[in-house]
């Protein structure tokens, strides 16, 4: 079946996700979908499945405009979509996850569903265990599943979105086998990565996405160079990075192996010094959070040390870290980062308290109103955090930032910041580090660690590299190592 | 990340006192129906209400005397629920209040201790009691992962089950055990009474102390503002260094004291012994006029003032009209709900009417 | 005649009955993700109307149906609430809860101790005279047989049918269950809604069979719709298991009444009630194995004490449908 989509716009609120964005997949091709985050692949995809509507444009199947109103519906047109998260029932077993959706009677076919799972398993060279719970599943076997069903149902318009990020190699390489084979098959495979290589060795097209805009369409054979252009555009010509005396180690990681249910970071080494800045880059789910949150006291690392200057504070509790002088700024603002109902004024004075018992309120406003001018704030003492813009809520949890810190962790400070904005919270982040502070920042605009940066740690799919220079990378290497190439 | 956006509510006095209004009248006009379905006349019922609440000095101040525990379980829930939490176990909390301080009374009711030291111990004890229940309920909660309405639950039937022994076993009346309660106390150890009437200054005066007391903490204190943090977003809360748990433990610790201490007063006050239903159901009541006074401690006042006003206004019910005096809960029960359902209305009317007027803008 | 203890266990059937109807209604409505807050109000009240129908009337089958619309009602408010005005679930159910009570009690002033209708004993033709067995399951009035069906029934349909996948889906993860093509909130008003009429239905067993009559707040009815919500959650979400819920608090009740001219010292209202906090209590144990000290302390144990002790405890832990309470707004 051939796709179409003609002219997309999406906007969410005052985001403009995609603008102007067309694309044409073949049937019995490999189609991939290459761009960084925020790029709006994911978006667009989302769209196409039936799960968003868009704002204009149009989508045709073999011709003929369709419209979902849902993902179901779409999937009775032939589009199917693998999200990056699987939506499946993690407490329910593999066979009733596969069932589920299915159309049919009253009672459950449990044997015809086992044997349709069988089959297309056995076909494919997949082996899953009807009876097993899912959350018991890898994450390759969750999306196995997955494809399963997809094709079950009858699939003929397949969409992955960014399918390998956490299995096995022999599970990727089963998955490649398994989409050539469907192409050949006839169907339409979208593939949506941000992976270069992957993109290079399976795609009969790519598309390119940047910045919710079509930055070009490339056919084999592929330059690597080329595609990181489009992706992420012409390098800025850089202004002179500071040169910070820097002071005595205020982190110290050795060893250190971390993880959750989907990725496993091993054997990280990292020193931090006084007045450094250090990048974290690399595609979301790649690993920095992971770091930072061990780095913070919120995670346990399953193995290794993690020194805060000089003392050792692996496996003690978030309170100790926070007493070491460790800060922690999440990128999820108002669900981790803010309190939504409470007063600028009010989030102020938790974190700097005038007293011990009773609060000013006069003096407490007025001490917001110097912070709120000191950072910007376009809100007064007495507005709700909730109220603020994205940016306002940003420059907020900077303003909590309690001196003097030892060490910041801080992710993503300028997501969703517009560029006044993002300079603006540069050149504070800057003087805390003039002020002798360590900073650790998970972004992902290369441009801004490249720019601020003295060394960069690059992740890529549980892979952690040692501390770069700056100094030695380009922005096109930088740009490679978080596709997965060049380490 | 999906951008949470607030609809920008611009509220004119008046709409919000008119919503208000109307929720009052649905609710009148539920209890006229269920009236009506007895076969009494709804009109002669609340002018009944209404005169058995104000018709004499007595009574008038009877709902003084029925707002004082009402009131000192409200602020002590304001404390929780500003916490984020649903203290139902604070029925049992009065229990245990008034189980303590009956202890302490009948320990030292032969002692030479002069009397006013002995009510003060007594009522202190009542407090102990009463925070160390809530107590119970916090370490359920944290060590034992038992959400705090069922812990609250458990620990109120357990509080049932621990007074009733105490009333027919061993502090029983010499020969009878009934529920009728325990022996009275002397004359010298009831907390004094205005002459002829029920109301103690003293239970008046605690009662507005911990009114003020939980107004200030709550709205000028580092402890209030923190107690509102966790409420609100314990998550956040804790990221930003609140320490938590520390806090859920002195809401509830604070929340059984006041409750605790209107135990104590129900029964060196009111009782002057140990009755079964001692608690008379102000656990359960003050949830509701908290829910109603929109968890805010000046509309608490008026609102426990009220439903204490309904409480006395309906004893005479079985005697004149032949109507159970439930009614009271019917009323305070149906004002919550409509309250309730009527700000959920609301919030979709209003958020409806924003997003057509930014469509068109 | 049979010996006396099985009259006894007869009777702790007979009791348990209504109260396992109860908690399959309530785990069908928290499967979907509604919690019911208002049981222990919708079963008192129903219960009442229940009876004062049947009195009215003279015909059972209405006042069941009264108990019914009332449980179904109450539990429609409380999804209508939640679903579609978002207020706070709890908020709404426990307002119910007291407001069924006392709207119980005030409505059923006259009715108290009024002689009513009640249903009899339904013996089992050939069942019944089966040594031991025979006057323990089949000379039993038909609401144990009916809730012995609902417990089969249920655990059929949520296992074995579509409709069933459905829902355990739709209490797991609503929102890859919408993305499958399911209605959820009209699957979430319909579990509500059937698990309140289940409700309603076994309130009014108590005043129209197992009581017989309505006694006011002497009833004992008072506190059996929280037990029913604790053995929901004890019973894992499960009809089987948590008819066993069921079971064992009819048991323990009857063992209260058993032991009390053993235990001399204890006054009877004492173990009246002592059964109350005893069910509530079992929740501890259902979440214990995942608390972090227990852990610490497994660890000092030697390991095939460790094995054992963790085996019992995870047997006994529960895990509740995911999306239990959440709010999930259809885009």
């Amino acid at each position: 079946m051939k796709v179409e989509m003609r002219h997309i716009y999406k906007s969410f609120g005052p985001v403009r996700a995609l603008q102007d964005v067309s694309l044409t997949v073949q049937a019995g091709t490999i189609h991939g979908l290459l761009g960084e985050n925020g790029a709006g692949k994911t978006t667009l995809m989302k769209i196409l499945s039936g799960y968003l509507r868009p704002d204009r444009g149009e989508i045709l199947l073999d011709g003929q405009a369709v419209r979902f109103r849902s993902p179901a519906e779409g999937l009775r047109h032939g589009i199917g979509m693998l999200h990056q998260d699987p939506m499946d029932f993690p407490a329910l077993s593999v066979l009733d996850n596969f069932m589920m959706g299915h159309e049919g009677g009253l009672w459950l076919d449990r044997r015809g569903a086992r044997r349709a799972l069988k089959e297309l398993a056995d076909a494919f060279g997949f082996d899953l265990d009807p009876d097993a719970r899912v959350d018991s599943l890898t994450v390759g076997e969750r999306q196995q599943l997955e494809l399963l069903r997809l094709l079950w149902r009858g699939v003929r318009v397949l969409i992955l979105d960014e399918p390998t990020t956490g299995i096995s190699a022999p599970q990727k390489a089963r998955l490649f086998a398994t989409l050539r084979r469907l192409a050949e098959e006839g169907k339409a495979v979208i593939f949506v990565t941000h992976k270069l290589e992957e993109a290079e060795e399976l795609c009969h097209r790519v598309t390119v996405l940047r910045q919710g805009r079509l930055a070009g369409e490339v056919t084999p054979p592929y330059s690597p160079a080329r595609l990181i252009e489009l992706m992420f555009g012409r390098p800025v010509p850089m202004p002179e990075r500071e040169r910070i005396p820097l002071g005595e180690p205020v982190l110290e990681v050795q060893d250190l192996v971390v993880g959750d249910h989907r990725l496993r970071l091993s054997q990280v080494r990292l020193t931090v010094r006084a007045g450094e800045i250090i990048g974290l880059a690399g595609m979301e789910g790649s690993g920095q959070q992971l770091l930072m949150r061990a780095c913070a006291g919120l995670i346990r690392p399953w193995e290794g040390t993690i020194r805060v200057s000089g003392r050792d504070l692996t496996g003690k509790p978030y309170s100790a870290f926070l007493e070491a002088g460790v800060l922690y700024v999440p990128a999820n603002r108002l669900e981790e980062g803010l309190i939504p109902g409470l007063t600028l004024t009010e989030h102020f004075q938790l974190v700097y308290p005038n007293g011990r018992h009773l609060i000013d309120w006069e003096q407490a406003r007025a001490e917001a109103q110097r912070r709120i001018r000191e950072f910007h704030i376009r809100g007064r003492p007495e507005t709700p955090v909730e109220a603020l813009s994205g940016g306002n809520q940003q420059r907020t949890l900077l303003a909590l930032i309690r001196t003097p810190a030892r060490l910041l962790l801080l992710e993503h400070p300028t997501r969703g910041l517009d560029v006044e904005s993002s300079l603006w919270v540069w050149e504070r982040l800057k003087e805390r580090a003039r002020q002798g502070t360590a900073l650790m920042v998970v972004s992902s605009d290369l441009q801004e660690l490249m720019q601020y940066c003295h060394r960069i740690v690059v992740f890529f799919s549980g892979r952690v590299s040692e501390p770069i220079d700056a100094e030695q990378l380009t922005l096109d290497r930088l740009g490679h190592m978080i596709a997965g190439r060049g380490w | 990340m999906k951008e949470i956006l607030l609809p920008r509510v611009r509220t004119s006095r008046w709409l919000a006192v008119g919503w208000q209004g109307l929720s009052i009248l649905m609710a009148l006009l539920f209890t006229t129906l269920v009236l009506l379905l007895t076969g009494a006349p709804p009109l002669e019922a609340y002018r009944q209400v209404v005169e058995g609440a104000f018709g004499s000095l007595k009574r008038a101040t009877d709902i003084l005397v029925a707002w004082v525990p009402l009131m000192l379980v409200t602020s002590g829930l304001l404390l929780t629920f500003t916490a984020g939490l649903w203290n139902i176990g604070v029925e049992g909390q009065i229990v245990l209040g008034a189980i303590a301080t009956t202890g302490v009374v009948r320990a030292l009711q032969h002692t030479d201790l002069p009397p006013p030291i002995i009510l003060v111990l007594a009522l202190l004890a009542g407090m102990a009691g009463g925070a160390a229940w809530a107590g119970l309920v916090g370490l359920l909660k944290v060590y034992g992962g038992v959400h705090e309405i069922f812990g609250g639950l458990g620990l109120n039937f357990v509080a049932t089950t621990l007074i009733l022994w105490l009333i027919f076993g061993p502090w029983k009346r010499p020969g009878i055990g009934s529920m009728s309660g325990t022996e009275p106390f002397p004359e010298r150890l009831m907390l004094p009474t205005l002459p002829g009437l029920r109301l103690s200054p003293w239970a008046l005066g605690m009662a507005l102390l911990s009114v003020a007391l939980v107004y200030v903490l709550l709205r000028n204190t580092y402890f209030g503002l923190r107690l509102k943090a966790i409420g609100k977003n314990l998550r956040a809360a804790h990221l930003l260094g609140v320490p938590t748990t520390r806090y859920l433990f002195l809401a509830l610790l604070g929340c059984g004291a006041m409750a605790g201490l209107a135990g104590s007063i129900q029964v060196t006050a009111v009782y002057h012994r140990l009755i079964p239903p001692i608690s008379s159901g102000y656990g359960y009541l003050g949830l509701l006029v908290a829910m109603l006074a929109n968890y805010r401690v000046t509309w608490s006042v008026p609102v426990a003032f009220f439903f204490a006003a309904l409480n006395i206004g309906s004893i005479q019910l079985p005697i004149t009209l032949k109507l159970d005096s439930t009614l009271s809960g019917v009323m305070q029960g149906a004002l919550v709900l409509f309250v309730l359902l009527m700000q959920g209305v609301r919030a979709r009317w209003q958020a409806k009417t924003t997003v057509e007027s930014e469509d068109g803008a | 005649m049979a010996p006396e203890w099985i009259m006894g266990l007869a009777g702790v059937l007979a009791a348990a009955a209504p109260l396992l109807i109860a908690v399959i209604g309530e785990t069908f409505s928290e499967r979907a993700g509604v919690v019911n807050l208002s049981v222990n109000g919708a079963m008192l009240l129903a219960a009442m109307a229940g009876f004062a129908v049947a009195v009215r009337t003279g015909s059972l089958e209405l006042g069941f149906l009264t108990g019914i619309l009332v449980g179904a009602g109450m539990a429609l408010v409380v999804a209508f609430a939640s679903l579609t005005l978002r207020q706070s679930q709890v908020a709404v159910g426990l307002v119910l809860a007291l407001l069924g009570r006392d709207l119980a009690y005030f409505l059923g002033n006259p009715f108290m101790g009024v002689p009513g209708p009640r249903v009899g004993a339904l013996p089992v033709p050939v069942l019944q005279d089966l040594p031991l067995l025979g006057p323990l399951l089949f000379r039993q009035s038909p609401l144990v047989y009916i809730a012995g069906l609902s417990v089969i029934l249920a655990w059929i349909w949520i296992f074995r049918t579509r409709p069933g996948l459905v829902l355990r889906c739709v209490g797991e993860r609503p929102p890859a269950a919408f993305v499958r093509g399911v209605p959820v909130t009209r699957v979430r008003y319909a579990y509500a809604v059937l698990g309140g009429a289940m409700v309603g239905f076994a309130g009014a067993a108590y005043t129209l069979d197992l009581k017989g009559g309505w006694q006011g707040p002497i009833s004992g009815i008072d506190g059996v719709g929280w037990i029913v919500l604790a053995i929901t959650i004890f019973g894992g979400w499960h009809p089987v298991r948590g008819a066993f819920g069921a079971l064992l608090f009819a048991l323990l009740q009857w063992l209260s009444l058993v032991l009390q001219p053993q235990l001399p010292g204890v006054p009877s209202q004492v173990l009246n009630v002592a059964p109350f906090p005893l069910m509530i209590f079992a929740l501890l144990l259902t979440n214990l194995g995942s608390t972090e000290w227990v852990q610490t302390l497994l660890a000092r144990l030697p390991e095939s004490g460790r094995r054992l002790a963790m085996r019992i405890l995870r047997s006994l832990q529960v895990s509740p449908p995911a999306a239990l309470g959440m709010a999930f707004e259809e885009e």
